[in-house]
């Protein structure tokens, strides 16, 4: 991968984008394309493409590309693609600060701290991992508790295994792919457990990876006690009772001696909180407009920064929309600003964009609150008005829905507030 | 899997969860105890699920997926594919080989790294380009 050196930069670019995986990059394209002259990318890994890199299975590019890659394919796509470009990469690099002028302070470990100017920003620095503190797991602080990425990491980058017999706690998709990669490498997987009484993951990890394996999933129980004093010796787990607590009379010991937690992605957004972006107490990222652009003039971001997705092709959708909108900005050619917001309401957890206009298409990433079979997405006005309503065949939580949102559909519709509502099919037009 | 019961008529009767979306249909095929031919599949609710259930119970296929070690790479391990999905039970003994294997950068993403004698067809290759340190 070619980076820029750091004294190659230039003192100001057109749009200076904060982070270089699958979502920064795809932003750093779509500027060049739509009016910036100068892009530049920054990553603080040693080159750029960020999670992708780590995520050795397929399953990935299947709406982007049209075919099934692996995560480096998908990453080196990217990054070719913007080499192309013309784009400066600079890898090794930290972003410190973004001031009110949109100064940009950077960190490397060559040339030390630096400012670069951007006329135009865009935050793509992706999610970091729920660690055992996030839910207060009791018992010792041994080595041997991973977050699950931090173990794919090590075991497909480093070549370094976390142990020899391990627990996952979590059956998201990272907790699934991780116990069929250590079973690979020779470590014994003891069980997945979920504290939901659902998988969060894919159908598909759980067939490819657990069942392929016969690695046992233990829905509706979860750890509640981590033995060993420097290194992890077992776990206590435990099923829980409908209102969520273990119940630790039908508890039981696993010994092992390493502990994979993979309970949920968190936006990394230190950088954005200093910035005084306004943000969403769902998403936990930056609240954002139809073009991806943040409470603060020519900030935008994109990726999981904003919202964590389920597949990177989202992500590099949402990024095109990003970049084009920070290329636009500069060339001032960005569109009218949007006139309706929109409100989650039943069942829905969040809406990203936040805003959309009622004169241009849309489309719209939704997450349910809970499963539910055939039912409806349907969009009111505030008092109930029906405006627009989908039929689905079913939601999920770990499912993002996309709502394709057409000036069409909205043409009746003169308010400035749109609630989403996802509801059973049986309480239709109620 | 799980095989429930076998009939009088020689047929067995064995269980899959569908992968193509999150309904996760629960499928049912029926298959002829010497043949292994399917002769029905119940419980889905599309036609990639009854595709899927016959696949599966038939010949199921699996991509290859892991790292070899790599000598004076930016990494210290080249992620590999096989090129095409191989027969499932093969999947553990080709990573189990793959262990075993050590290249040196530069790689070439696609390059070869591993093709086996025994078994024509299956091919492992490199899944990026792995640039000298």
């Amino acid at each position: 991968m070619i980076t820029a050196a750091p004294r190659h930069l230039r003192a100001s670019y057109d749009v200076v984008i904060v982070g270089g995986g699958p979502a920064g990059l795809e932003a750093a394209v779509a500027a060049r394309d739509n009016g910036a002259a100068h892009v530049l990318v920054v990553d603080r890994d040693q080159e750029a493409g960020g999670i992708l890199l780590q995520c050795i299975h397929s399953g990935f590019g299947l709406h982007r590309f049209g075919e099934e890659l692996t995560g480096p394919e998908y990453a080196q796509r990217v990054v070719a693609s913007t080499l192309e470009h013309d784009i400066d990469v600079i890898a090794d690099a930290y972003v410190l600060d973004i001031d009110e002028r949109r100064r940009v302070k950077l960190m490397t470990t060559q040339a030390g701290v630096s400012l670069v100017e951007a006329r135009a920003v865009v935050l793509a620095m992706g999610a970091r991992e729920r660690t055992r503190a996030a839910i207060r797991i009791p018992g010792t602080r041994p080595a041997g508790i991973f977050t699950a990425g931090l173990a794919q990491r090590l075991v497909n980058l480093y070549g370094l295994l976390p142990g020899r017999r391990a627990v996952i706690l979590g059956s998201g998709d990272i907790g699934l792919i991780m116990a069929r990669r250590l079973t690979l490498e020779g470590i014994e997987v003891a069980g997945v457990f979920e504290i939901m009484p659902y998988a969060n993951g894919l159908n598909r990890n759980i067939v490819q990876c657990l069942h392929d394996f016969d690695i046992p999933l233990h829905l509706s129980t979860t750890v509640v006690e981590i033995r060993g004093q420097n290194r992890v010796e077992g776990v206590t787990v435990a099923p829980l009772d409908e209102t969520l607590q273990p119940r630790l009379d039908r508890a039981w010991d696993i010994p092992c001696d390493t502990l994979l937690v993979s309970i949920g992605l968190i936006p990394e957004n230190e950088l954005s909180q200093q910035m005084r972006l306004r943000f969403d107490s769902a998403t936990r990222g930056p609240v954002v407009s139809s073009a991806m652009e943040c409470s603060r003039d020519g900030i935008f971001a994109c990726g999981n920064v904003v919202h964590i997705h389920d597949l990177v092709d989202f992500v590099s959708a949402e990024a095109m929309v990003a970049g084009r909108s920070a290329g636009q900005y500069v060339a001032g050619t960005l569109p009218r600003p949007d006139n309706v917001q929109l409100q989650p309401g039943a069942n829905v957890a969040y809406c990203v964009p936040h805003t959309i206009s009622t004169e241009r298409e849309h489309t719209v990433y939704l997450r349910a609150r809970k499963p539910l079979d055939a039912c409806t997405l349907q969009l009111t006005e505030p008092d109930g008005t029906p405006v627009y309503a989908r039929k689905l065949r079913y939601v999920f939580p770990a499912e993002m829905v996309n709502l394709k949102l057409r000036p069409a559909i909205l043409q009746n519709f003169h308010g400035s507030i749109l609630r989403v509502n996802i509801v059973e099919r049986a309480t239709e037009g109620e | 899997m799980s095989v429930e019961e076998k009939h009088a008529t020689d047929l067995i009767t064995v269980g899959y969860l569908c992968i193509g979306c999150p309904l996760g249909c629960r499928l049912e095929v029926d298959a002829d105890t010497i043949t292994n031919a399917v002769v029905e599949v119940r419980g889905y609710s599309c036609r990639r699920g009854k595709d899927y259930a016959i696949q599966e119970h038939t010949a199921p296929m699996r991509l290859v997926t892991t790292t070899v070690a790599v000598d004076a790479g930016l990494w210290a391990r080249l992620p590999v594919r096989s090129r095409t999905p191989v027969p499932k039970d093969k999947v553990k003994a080709i990573c189990k080989h793959l262990r075993s294997i050590r290249v040196t950068a530069p790689v070439a993403s696609g390059a070869i790294i591993w093709v086996d004698d025994r078994e024509p067809g299956i091919e492992i290759v490199a899944s990026r380009a792995m640039p000298a340190r």
